[in-house]
């Protein structure tokens, strides 16, 4: 009545103006920024960024400058690209063989005549074909030495079908930020693959992997 | 600075006329005239089609803000280079006609739409006197010009071949018809109340702004000229959830854009005329110069457009007509009886109103204001509709026996 109705929607609206903690839009994967904002994103002060990146300055006081931005995730998120330490693998193919999809192609070849305990298999190939996995995470489950992880990231968008097949190559250059999923040992430590640095393999496991010589020593005990 | 003092040394017709035709022979007058004409129809449409282009920004930028987004940020900065890919984007489109459309009406309604927008503002005083100069019949002109877009647009939808177009082009006619009338009455008492026709000599006469003065009026021309030039909650003719695009709807390509443009120029000439004729256009106080504060009043009434598209919802057809017709007309009536009568007690004769007759004219008209918006708020408001209490229907058997059956069953009977 007397059009109250009408001003009631006149506030709504002018609050989402004037309030920023109503904005919405999370830009990505980059976003426009000012001076300050580069300075801000970049970390570095603006004498600095004057003196190293003058055409990035002029572009941020046109307010066109470009600052890579990433999507929050939570750390248990189930990334496409897997986390493979290759220092950790044995070649077992627990992986490949508990993977409903069959999409994990392991070969192994003695990597010497008198193979001792402690010493593994030579890995030929190491393929996981990412364009069929459904991220069911039942290989991570499986890996008794915590070789293989779930990756983080989600950006593996690709031309072409055979371009989605992960080769031993990639997976040992690949960046290493595991998700933390199924892995109490990172989650404990409240590591973030997002934020967090890289892991090396000896600190991804659960235990540490004996080596030879306590192997021997636990056998000789017996 | 530089155009400022273009425009205090007489930037109009007569100015640049009288200029060109010092250093002209006198056998060249036509040279003179068709000189003088291009000139004026160059700053125009440039200053009209720019500003436009920094509308269609403001607009979509502001519209985001208020819907809790961003807008266009990307090309430019803050997306200040959106409406030159946007019209890149239309100008490289294929320009389609129908099969079966009139192809000469087709053609031309873009063009018919477009040359009115162009032409008001050719009128309308910057600083002191309009492109035109002091044209003594400012508002008629207006008035007239304005009503041809309502051609355009039956042009466009008739000659489109289209059931959308159609309904979209009627819909116009009927309601640009309507809302004509309580715009031009609610001009009329402008024109009273200022003694005059003239635009420049409007604001002149404005020693308070008529926005003061006539509160009713403004409310009724505001109203009416959203709805003439079909901005929510008034866009029932191009409503997209409805229609399609309405009348527009087979347009593509340059026309398209023609319309385009055309409609997003509304706005600023329509802001351009309110600031005018009830914001006291380019008077101003302190040392910023007429045309600063005419592009600032200006810019005010179009941020409250843009705020009132991002809020409302769009009327139905009925209730528009009925808005027209039961709710604006009589404001308007109202307003201009009591302007009149008002200016035949003053008696202001060849001088105008002095200060104290408008000041006694703000007091009063604020009050007849809020009575007739209430009394017209109590004859059309929803509340006072009684709604009948759903009833089931008589062959439900699912209560059977109950009292509600038994209701159902007496007032079937009772029909």
């Amino acid at each position: 009545m007397y059009g109250l109705g009408l001003a009631k929607g006149l506030v709504v609206t002018a609050k989402n103006l004037v309030l920023p903690s109503r904005m919405m839009t999370i830009q990505y994967p980059d976003r426009k920024v000012g001076l300050l904002g580069l300075s801000k994103a970049t970390d570095t002060s603006l004498v600095d960024l004057i003196r190293k990146d003058p055409v990035n300055v002029f572009k941020a006081l046109l307010g066109i400058a470009d600052v890579k931005t990433s999507l929050p995730q939570h750390p248990r998120f189930r990334g496409e690209e897997f986390n493979w330490y290759e220092q950790r693998c044995t070649g077992c193919a627990s992986c490949a063989k508990y993977c409903p999809l069959g999409i994990i192609e392991i070969v192994t070849s003695e990597s010497g005549d008198q193979m001792q305990e402690g010493q593994k298999y030579h890995l030929d190939k190491f393929d996981i074909d990412i364009g069929r996995c459904m991220f069911c995470g039942l290989c991570v489950e499986a890996c008794p030495y915590d070789a293989l992880h779930m990756g983080s990231g989600f950006e593996e968008g690709k031309y072409r079908r055979q371009d989605l097949v992960i080769d031993k190559r990639q997976l040992v250059s690949a960046k290493k930020k595991p998700s933390t999923w199924f892995r109490p040992q990172l989650s404990n430590k409240n590591y973030d693959p997002h934020k967090g640095k890289n892991v090396k393999w000896d600190s991804a496991g659960r235990h540490e992997k004996p080596s030879l010589q306590q192997q021997q020593d636990k056998w000789a005990k017996r | 600075m530089m155009e400022i003092e273009i425009l205090r040394s007489g930037f109009d017709f007569l100015g640049i006329y009288g200029f060109f035709d010092g250093f002209m022979p006198d056998n060249l007058d036509w040279l003179v005239f068709l000189i003088t004409s291009v000139i004026l129809a160059m700053v125009i449409i440039n200053a009209l089609v720019i500003s436009t282009a920094l509308l269609t920004w403001f607009e979509r930028r502001m519209l985001g803000r208020f819907q809790s987004r961003l807008g266009p940020n990307r090309w430019g900065p803050f997306g200040l280079l959106q409406p030159i890919a946007d019209l890149v984007k239309l100008l490289t489109k294929e320009d389609t006609i129908p099969e079966g459309a009139d192809k000469p009406v087709f053609t031309l309604a873009p063009i018919v739409f477009l040359v009115p927008a162009l032409i008001v503002f050719a009128v309308i005083p910057l600083h002191g006197s309009s492109f035109l100069g002091r044209l003594n019949i400012g508002l008629i002109f207006v008035i007239a010009i304005t009503s041809v877009n309502t051609l355009a647009i039956f042009m466009a939808g008739w000659s489109s071949l289209n059931k959308y177009a159609m309904f979209g082009a009627m819909r116009a006619v009927a309601m640009l018809v309507s809302y004509e009338i309580p715009m031009g009455i609610s001009v009329v008492g402008v024109a009273i109340a200022a003694q005059t026709l003239g635009l420049s000599n409007v604001v002149l006469a404005q020693d308070i702004p008529f926005i003061l003065v006539m509160p009713l009026g403004f409310l009724v021309f505001i109203t009416a000229a959203s709805a003439e030039m079909s901005r929510t909650p008034f866009d029932l003719i191009e409503s997209d959830s409805e229609l399609g695009a309405g009348y527009h709807t087979e347009y593509s390509g340059a026309k398209f854009a023609l319309l385009q443009l055309t409609e997003f120029m509304a706005p600023v000439i329509v802001a351009a005329l309110v600031t005018t004729l009830f914001l006291s256009g380019w008077r101003g106080y302190g040392p910023i110069p007429g045309p600063v504060w005419f592009i600032i009043k200006t810019f005010v009434v179009l941020f409250g457009f843009v705020w009132i598209r991002a809020s409302w919802p769009r009327l139905r057809v009925d209730q528009i007509m009925s808005l027209a017709w039961k709710g604006l007309l009589p404001l308007s009536i109202v307003n201009l009886f009591v302007i009149a009568v008002e200016v035949f007690i003053f008696n202001p004769g060849e001088a105008g109103l002095s200060t104290r007759d408008l000041l006694i004219m703000t007091g009063i008209n604020w009050s007849i204001t809020i009575i007739a918006l209430i009394v017209i708020f109590n004859v059309m408001g929803q509340s006072k509709l009684k709604r009948p209490e759903p009833v089931a229907l008589p062959l439900a058997n699912m209560y059977a026996n109950t009292t509600v059956s038994k209701k159902a069953t007496d007032l079937a009977e009772a029909d």
